[in-house]
């Protein structure tokens, strides 16, 4: 494995040695953090509950009593802002997990049949890339709206295709490549290449597109969220939020700025952290 | 090039079938019908208003009777609005949304590409740095984001455009620049990336070197070169101007197709569902279609493999 961990040690000095990803790292850490562990600390007394109303109280502008404000029905936006973000995270992180599921085993088995398949394969991921996806995302959430889960298997199961293609075209150049030829020629099976060549020496490409996925993933989640076919109140996500947001903006502004500046921001964050590990783990892409 | 063409199109009937067939079982699979109301209807007026519509029947019968005035190019009739064919409905709207849609795309190639050649000009200077950032915010900020706060400031605030609605010029202004200056973002940051490769290769340098003037060179040397990727990336720009304009037409009260699509799946109004459905569908094709047409001709290189 010493192939392996080589180059990935001097990507990684790579990557610290340009602060704006490093940056957007530890910004992504911190709200991550806050948002999980949203439920310990209204829990522990620090944070009111995001459902509890407060319908004489109702709309306030952000003060002591509330950091960010409450919204029409007097929840606090602060404890509402977090628990969205929690579901928001989780829908990016899951539903790019399965998207990387399905697009590297595609990708690999394509790569690795070769010949008239892997063409075939391809024009597949061509031809489903050029469909309307979008619609069909908002017709499994609202078919299948009620479990969370599909949300996140829907918002998935569209998004593998970038990943499909790139790990395809990676694994089509390693197969020439001779380290493969001499496993090949010692006798090792087509499944042990794949799992001890071919994996550890995409690793790099498959996680810098992983997290190039998040924001486009946390982004459809938003999307269909807020044409309101997305999670259901009580729960909320920072779609949904600024959803409400604007349609209230002339009266509360402070209920679509302020979701919108950590929505974009998070968003930012992931877009700058990817950028910065291409250019780290995967110079040969790397804009120069 | 004409068989070709002949066989892009060939490749689409499978596609299109696949399509339709899938939304058809998704949106049968929409909880809640179109003739749930707060009132329900008597017994036997739904029964006679399902019999209507064929809802009686078994689904693999119902999709193959819509497959077959499909073949006839009717969409049948929709279920929510008595009295209107799917057709009619769609196409007083097709209009409005073609409209936008290019009005959106031409901002978008004629902000994002020069951006994107100023940018490359000069490297690492805040004439590359503060139109990227923005480029990037642009990616980051979604048009639903976007869109309200245009409204606020142009409308709201300095009343300068109607902040909703449809029928004149001025109507047209915020929607199309929320869903075009969107779009420019990506196309921008392409053009700036592609260009970059360009100017490191010998014919640019070369041509330098005969002293054509930098800004013949940028601009019909290298970009002729950087280019390619930009229209290739124009299908997909379409696509995200298609899923931009549902939030759009919600948003700026736009009667077109993308709100007609998410009030009918609100309305669980099943024809119509798949009449705009489809009508993307086919509409994403043919604009993937021509982008590798233009490649082609742009590109004599892709145009030999074409065979």
């Amino acid at each position: 494995m010493t192939n392996a961990s080589a180059p990935t040690e001097t990507g990684w000095q790579r990557f610290q040695r340009d602060r704006t990803p490093v940056i957007a790292l530890w910004f992504l850490v911190g709200i991550a953090a806050l948002c999980f562990s949203s439920p310990l600390l209204t829990a522990l007394h620090f944070l009111p509950d995001y459902k509890a109303q407060d319908l004489v109280l109702g709309p306030v502008a952000p003060c002591a009593a509330h950091w960010l404000g409450t919204d029409l029905l007097g929840r606090d936006l602060l404890a509402r802002l977090l628990q969205g973000g929690m579901i928001s995270i989780s829908v990016g992180l899951i539903a790019t997990t399965v998207a990387l599921f399905v697009g590297v085993i595609y990708g690999v088995v394509a790569a690795e049949i070769g010949g008239r398949f892997e063409d075939l394969a391809m024009r597949v991921v061509d031809i489903v890339s050029t469909l309307p996806l979008t619609l069909i995302v908002i017709l499994c959430t609202v078919v299948f709206g009620q479990n969370i889960w599909m949300i996140f298997l829907a918002v998935g199961g569209v998004s593998w295709l970038t990943m499909a293609r790139i790990v395809c075209t990676k694994t089509r150049s390693l197969k020439n490549r001779q380290f493969v030829e001499a496993a090949v020629s010692l006798g090792q099976s087509r499944p042990g290449i794949v799992l001890r060549h071919y994996l550890p020496n995409l690793s790099g490409t498959i996680a810098v597109y992983a997290t190039l996925t998040v924001p486009g993933v946390m982004l459809l989640e938003a999307f269909v969220s807020f044409l309101g076919l997305g999670v259901k109140s009580p729960m909320t996500s920072w779609g949904m939020m600024i959803k409400e947001g604007s349609d209230v903006m002339e009266q509360c502004p402070w209920l679509l700025i302020i979701p919108s500046i950590v929505f974009a921001g998070t968003l930012l964050s992931l877009s700058y952290l990817g950028d910065g590990l291409r250019d780290a783990f995967d110079p040969r892409t790397a804009k120069k | 090039m004409f068989l070709y063409v002949l066989k892009r199109l060939a490749e689409m009937i499978p596609v299109l079938l696949v399509v339709v067939i899938a939304t058809f079982f998704l949106a049968h699979a929409v909880p809640g019908g179109p003739f749930d109301k707060e009132r329900p209807m008597p017994a036997e007026v739904k029964k006679q208003v399902e019999a209507y519509y064929g809802l009686d029947q078994p689904l693999y019968v119902q999709l193959g009777n819509y497959i077959g005035n499909l073949a006839h190019g009717s969409l049948g009739p929709s279920m929510k609005y008595p009295g209107w064919t799917v057709n009619q409905i769609i196409g007083e709207r097709i209009p409005v949304s073609v409209i936008l849609g290019s009005v959106s795309l031409l901002i978008a190639i004629l902000v994002g590409i020069p951006i994107g050649v100023i940018a490359a000009s000069r490297p690492n200077t805040w004439m590359d740095r503060v139109p990227m950032g923005l480029a990037l915010l642009g990616i980051c900020v979604p048009s639903f984001v976007f869109g309200p706060l245009l409204a606020l400031v142009f409308s709201l605030q300095l009343g300068w455009f109607p902040p909703c609605g449809w029928g004149s010029v001025t109507h047209l202004v915020l929607p199309s620049l929320a869903l075009g200056l969107i779009t420019a973002a990506p196309l921008a940051r392409l053009t700036r990336g592609e260009l970059m490769e360009v100017y490191t290769l010998d014919y640019v340098r070369t041509a330098r070197a005969k002293g054509v003037s930098p800004t013949r060179v940028r601009f019909v040397h290298a970009l002729r070169n950087g280019i390619l990727p930009v229209v290739t990336y124009l299908g997909p720009a379409a696509a995200a101007l298609v899923s931009g304009s549902f939030v759009v037409e919600s948003l700026f009260d736009v009667p077109g197709v993308g709100r007609l699509f998410v009030t009918a799946i609100i309305n669980r109004d099943v024809p119509v569902i798949l009449g705009t459905t489809l009508l993307y569908a086919v509409a994403l094709l043919c604009l993937n279609l021509v982008a590798d047409l233009a490649k082609a001709a742009l590109d004599p290189r892709t145009a030999r493999d074409r065979r």
